[in-house]
C-alpha cells in the first residue's frame, strides 16, 4: 500500500479502516494481468502517422483514441501516439468518427 | 540554416492520371528548386480509400514528398497547395528534429545494451538463438478486453 504510508499523519480520516477493508475486498477477486506498453516492449522508437497498421489497434471502431488505462501504453508513447493519430486523421488515413 | 526536413503528403482526386500526378509533382519541384530546396524522395502510394469523405471524394491518390528546405519555402508550398484545386488535401510535417531524437534513442539503447552485456562478460552483440525468443504476439491480442465502444 504505497499511499497509506505517505498519509500516516492524516489522522482526521475516520473511515480509514473501513476504506482499507473495502479496497482489499475489491482488489482480490479482480486479478488483471499486468499491462505493458507495446512500444516499449517492441522497442518501437518512431510512431509515425503514415503507419496505419501500427496505429490501427489504438483506434477502436468508434474512431476514438484508445485510453492509456485500457491499452497500457506508457505516458510518453501515448503522447506520441496521440499526435500520430491526429496527423493521420488530417489526411484521411484514420477516421475522426465512425458510427 | 535551411537544413530542415519536411514531409509533405497530398491527396489528388481518384481519377488523376499518372501524367497529371507528374505535372503536380513538377509544379512543386519548381517551387522547391526556385527557393533553394531539394526534394529528397517522392513516393506515390497510389489510390487509397479515404477514411472519410472529403467533398464528394471517397478515394484519393496519395503522394508523399520529403523536402529539404527552409520554413519560407514550405510556407510558399503550403500557400500554393491551398490555391490549387486539384489537391484535395495536404499535410506538411517537420521531421528532422523527430528523426534526430529517434536516432539518438536508438543508438543510446544499443550502446547501453552493449555496455551491460560486456559487463556480464558476454560479447557485445546478441548471438543467434540466445535468450528468450520474441513471442510477443499473443500478448497483444487480449489486452483490449475491457474496452468500450
Amino acid at each position: 500500500m504505497p499511499f497509506g504510508q505517505g498519509r500516516s499523519g492524516g489522522r482526521g480520516r475516520g473511515g480509514d479502516k473501513k476504506d482499507k477493508d473495502k479496497q482489499q475486498g475489491q482488489r482480490r477477486p479482480m486479478f488483471r494481468r499486468r499491462k505493458v506498453c507495446k512500444f516499449c516492449a517492441d522497442k518501437i522508437d518512431d510512431i509515425n502517422y503514415k503507419d496505419v497498421k501500427l496505429l490501427g489497434p489504438f483506434v477502436p471502431e468508434r474512431g476514438k483514441i484508445l485510453p492509456r488505462r485500457i491499452s497500457g501504453t506508457c505516458a510518453m508513447h501515448q503522447r506520441k501516439l496521440q499526435t500520430a493519430i491526429k496527423r493521420a486523421r488530417q489526411i484521411a488515413l484514420i477516421p475522426y468518427v465512425t458510427d | 540554416m535551411s537544413d530542415r526536413q519536411y514531409e509533405l503528403v497530398y491527396i489528388l482526386p481518384p481519377e488523376t492520371t499518372e501524367q497529371q500526378a507528374a505535372d503536380q509533382h513538377e509544379q512543386i519541384a519548381g517551387i522547391v528548386s526556385r527557393m533553394n530546396g531539394t526534394i529528397e524522395k517522392t513516393e506515390n502510394w497510389g489510390r487509397r480509400k479515404l477514411a472519410y469523405e472529403i467533398g464528394h471524394f471517397k478515394e484519393g491518390v496519395y503522394v508523399l514528398e520529403v523536402i529539404n528546405g527552409s520554413g519560407e519555402l514550405m510556407k510558399e508550398v503550403d500557400r500554393r497547395l491551398k490555391v490549387i484545386d486539384e489537391v484535395v488535401r495536404h499535410l506538411i510535417v517537420r521531421v528532422d528534429e523527430e528523426k534526430k531524437v529517434v536516432e539518438r534513442t536508438r543508438t543510446k539503447r544499443q550502446s547501453e545494451s552493449e555496455r551491460r552485456r560486456v559487463k556480464r562478460g558476454l560479447p557485445p552483440q546478441r548471438q543467434p538463438g540466445e535468450g528468450r525468443s520474441m513471442e510477443t504476439d499473443d500478448i497483444d491480442d487480449d489486452r483490449f478486453e475491457g474496452m468500450e465502444a
